[in-house]
């Protein structure tokens, strides 16, 4: 089939957001107060995004449980925890605003787990130096998805379910101001102006074999950015999730929440000792308590006993374990063991970590009232992503704004558990505003290029018009297999090299996939055209990974082992230009005296 | 390394029969996981719903031999026979194969009027114990996946009452909003008069189904029908609503406040044409 422009249906809105997870409801909601029209579009149904995963909770220092905590502590544990690469800007702005958007998740309705005193309660996560994390036992992310989307829904915000998006697109001077698109249920092509447009696709996981992730998170938003010319920073730093199920095999991945540690879990490998005792870092073995005894009377009392390594930043606990893992210290399925169930009483686990104590007895028939559970890295997050202006969330490209995981910056090398809640509504917000801004200040009518929609659509078509090419899930499984090998957790140059070999093979094969059937509710089609984001985000990780000679955060060179002081100070940013994909070194912003005063007791 | 066979209904609005799929058993599967394989190897175009595949979206609603289910948290293993049966949701129209169409959910959830709190502490953060919100906690536990409301006999065998009717899920959301202590609306006029809360006969179906195990009936829709009672008919209620914190609303002024009126399409209440079921 040949696509012409009489195919496409086009509607006009003044602000196009792209995902309906927490970021992209949270900006629909500003820039519908805004008296803006607004159209959100996402992939499944509303309501369904990845934030609803969500689980052990969002990050504020409101100092309900530790009055002592404030925002320049959680700063400084955030850019701790991302070994200094994060925007500083963002980190502080997170860090200042984060209390106020769950105050206000609050007012609108959020019911969060309360403290004696009948504030909202704050949990224990890793790299948070007090107990900071708002939950609602261990679906913090649906409570807050299912507030957004009723507050959303309260103020007549149009969401377009099962949409999905294949292209931006610019108009003659290049401003971004649309997108291509199809309905998923009947195939039928779609093409939205904007003044100005949201990104908020959240994250990358499908292209690895293990992800905590759901088959949504394929890099869209990054490939589409990446292909209208924004700068993309970070990509090599992925987070794998120290803890995933390993057992059994079909739920390989799924995560286990941090919360589990939080509330008194700890780690053991077939010797049944407490390995994390034995991969204290320095830049944390001044706070990290370095005997059970100290560890265990850390639970209940913060300020006589240093916190337990256990709950170390995740890309720290992520190594430890995948190292205890290949010296024969592993469990029988290849993970290690997290046990619970020694610290807690069943009611309590039940309580307190209730879709947990589910997960495992109907999925893996685990007690873990009784039992310990089986855990192991899981690809889980995207660190790198759009370059935006920590202010107003602008990407560099005029029109596009980008935000949640889906934005670089904000979490550095490695995110803390947590902060990704906060991020959302924190950069949501903001964008919303810096959108909201764009469009009052843009005159006259978005046009974007009529060219560009009908070459995206025709090139989605393509599988259709032919019947013998690759089949899709061929594809993608072997795409999986390529990035889980070589570019996982541990990375070499020589494997790297591999993977950007497999990765132009495998895009010259995307050009042979053929889909079966019709366009109506096709999955298959709908793979093929999640493809493409696949493999260009799979790209711009293999190419960020090859160019940061060091290990800092979720990016660990084997050949690289230690932090490279000069690397320290630089973001690789790629970018596409003329058909080119470039990446180089840039210096970060720099950081004002009176917050590197905040870390000046460090060496 | 047993066989077993998927009997899936495949087609459209326009009609389907049933496929079979003979495949390998392999250990520790979801049902959700052999429809993927079905999908990688023998029927590729096969549609169904999925995202997290941990029973937290409730995206993959199905119904496995005859039991409206989610296809990821049922395990093989449990399911007693070589031959599975899996089937679309029936009480929506279909759109394709194991997919349907669930709008009558997103147009109900418009017709709720919103969550409004009352003022806040003097310093602008609310004060809410434990144990007042864990009720309402207990419905903020629904993942949407609509089971509840395919396997109500009100609207699963009579179409008509979908425009009477707002089904457990909304009961689940307007008892969740009924208790939560901070909220400021009453609903009861609205919920007897236009939503259909006593369409309900209380058969428990919705509370058998529910994968949060959310007690629908006990503790969402009993306890809505006595409030909407005393509301309607209880003389001493009068006191009881001086010392709530809610001041009664027609049904009239509680729907002013909803976000859109699609359906039900005439404000002159539940007409006769609703079936009694």
């Amino acid at each position: 089939m040949n696509i012409v422009a009489s195919d496409i249906t086009s509607q006009s809105f003044d602000i196009l957001i792209i995902g309906a997870g927490g970021a992209g409801l949270r900006a629909a909601i500003e820039t519908r107060s805004r008296g803006l029209s607004t159209a959100v579009v996402c992939k499944s149904l509303f309501g369904k995004a990845h934030t609803v995963m969500a689980e052990g909770g969002i990050a504020a220092s409101l100092g309900n449980v530790y009055p002592e905590d404030g925002w320049k502590v959680h700063f400084r544990d955030t850019m701790r925890g991302g070994k200094m690469l994060n925007n500083w800007r963002m980190a502080q702005l997170h860090a200042q605003e984060a209390p106020d958007r769950v105050l206000e998740l609050e007012a609108w309705g959020a019911l969060f787990d309360r403290t004696e005193d009948g504030r909202i309660h704050q949990r224990d996560f890793g790299g948070h130096k007090y107990a900071r994390l708002a939950h609602v036992g261990d679906r913090t992310g649906l409570e807050m998805i299912r507030t957004l989307q009723y507050k959303a829904i309260s103020m007549g915000i149009e969401v377009f379910m099962e949409c999905k998006i294949l292209r931006l697109l610019t108009d003659s001077s290049g401003n971004v101001c649309g997108a291509i698109g199809y309905w998923r249920p009947s195939g039928d092509l779609i093409l939205f102006k904007a003044k100005a447009v949201i990104l908020a696709t959240g994250g990358i996981g499908k292209s690895w074999k293990y992800t905590s992730n759901s088959w949504e998170s394929t890099g869209d938003g990054h490939a589409l950015a990446f292909q209208v010319g924004a700068d993309m920073i970070d990509m090599e730093c992925v987070q794998f999730h120290p803890t995933g199920m390993v057992w059994p095999l079909s739920v390989r991945g799924l995560l286990v929440t941090e919360g589990v540690r939080g509330d008194g879990g700890v780690l053991r490998n077939s010797n049944n000792e407490r390995f994390m005792f034995n991969y204290i870092p320095d830049m944390f073995r001044a706070e990290t308590a370095d005997t059970e005894e100290e560890a265990d009377r850390w639970y209940a009392d913060h300020s006589s006993a240093r916190r337990t390594p256990d709950l170390l930043p995740r890309d720290e606990v992520a190594r430890a374990i995948n190292s205890e893992v290949k010296a024969g210290r592993g469990s029988p399925h290849g993970g290690v063991f997290l046990d619970i169930a020694t610290r807690l009483t069943p009611d309590e686990i039940k309580r307190k970590l209730p879709s947990m104590y589910t997960q495992f007895l109907e999925l893996a028939g685990v007690d873990i009232t009784r039992q310990p559970m089986e855990v192991g890295p899981t690809c889980h997050y995207m660190m790198g992503g759009v370059r935006v202006d920590a202010e107003t969330e602008a990407a560099t490209v005029p029109g596009l704004f980008a935000a949640g995981e889906v934005a670089g910056g904000m979490h550095g090398a490695n995110r803390l558990g947590g902060n990704s809640l906060s991020d959302l509504v924190v950069f949501g917000r903001r964008a919303g505003i810096g959108a909201a801004d764009h469009a009052e200040g843009f005159s006259g009518t978005p046009e974007p290029e009529m060219g560009q929609a009908l070459e995206a659509a025709n090139e989605a078509m393509r599988p259709f018009n032919d019947e013998n090419g690759e089949s899709p899930y061929t594809l993608q499984a072997d795409l999986q297999d390529c990035m889980q090998r070589l570019v996982g957790i541990i990375r070499t140059e020589a494997e790297l090299r591999q993977a950007l070999e497999k990765i132009s093979e495998l895009k010259d094969r995307l050009g042979r996939v053929s889909v079966n059937g019709g366009k109506q509710y096709n999955p298959s089609w709908n793979l093929a055209t999640d493809l493409p984001s696949m493999l260009s985000l799979s790209e711009m990780v293999t190419r960020g990974a090859l160019e940061r000679k060091e290990s800092r955060g979720g990016h660990t060179r084997d050949d690289y082992p230690q932090p490279d002081p000069e690397l320290g100070k630089v973001n690789f940013v790629q970018r596409k230009r003329d058909g080119e994909h470039s990446i180089q070194p840039e210096p970060l912003l720099k950081m004002p005296d009176e917050l590197k005063a905040l870390f000046e007791d460090e060496h | 390394m047993t066989e077993v066979t998927m009997n899936i209904w495949r087609g459209d609005s326009n009609g389907g029969n049933f496929e079979q799929y003979k495949l390998e058993r392999v250990e520790g599967e979801v049902v959700l996981d052999v429809v993927h394989r079905i999908q990688a190897t023998l029927a590729p175009d096969l549609a169904c719903r999925w995202n997290c595949k941990a029973g937290k979206c409730g995206s993959c609603s199905a119904e496995i031999d005859g039991k409206p289910s989610l296809m990821c948290m049922t395990r093989m293993d449990t399911l007693p026979n070589d031959t599975i049966t899996i089937t679309p949701m029936k009480t929506f129209p279909i759109i394709k194969d194991l997919v349907t169409d669930v709008s009558f959910n997103y147009v109900m959830a418009r017709q709720i009027p919103p969550f409004t709190p009352g003022k806040p502490q003097p310093d602008g953060t609310y004060r809410m114990q434990q144990v007042d919100i864990d009720r309402a906690q207990e419905f903020h536990k629904c993942i949407e996946c609509f089971l509840c409301q395919d396997v109500c006999h009100v609207i699963r065998d009579h179409e008509v009452n979908k425009l009477y009717y707002a089904g457990p899920r909304f009961f689940v959301k307007l008892a969740s909003l009924e208790m939560h202590p901070l909220d400021t609306v009453d609903r009861r006029a609205l919920m007897r008069e236009y939503l259909g809360l006593g369409f309900c006969n209380i058969t428990k179906c919705c509370t058998e189904v529910c994968p949060e195990h959310i007690k629908i009936t006990d503790n969402a829709i009993i306890p809505l029908k006595e409030r909407v009672v005393d509301a309607s008919y209880d003389p001493i209620a009068w006191l009881g609503r001086k010392i709530r914190r809610k001041s009664k609303m027609t049904a009239q002024e509680a729907y002013e406040l909803a976000p859109a009126r699609v359906a039900p399409t005439s404000l002159d209440g539940i007409p006769a044409t609703a079936v009694e079921d």
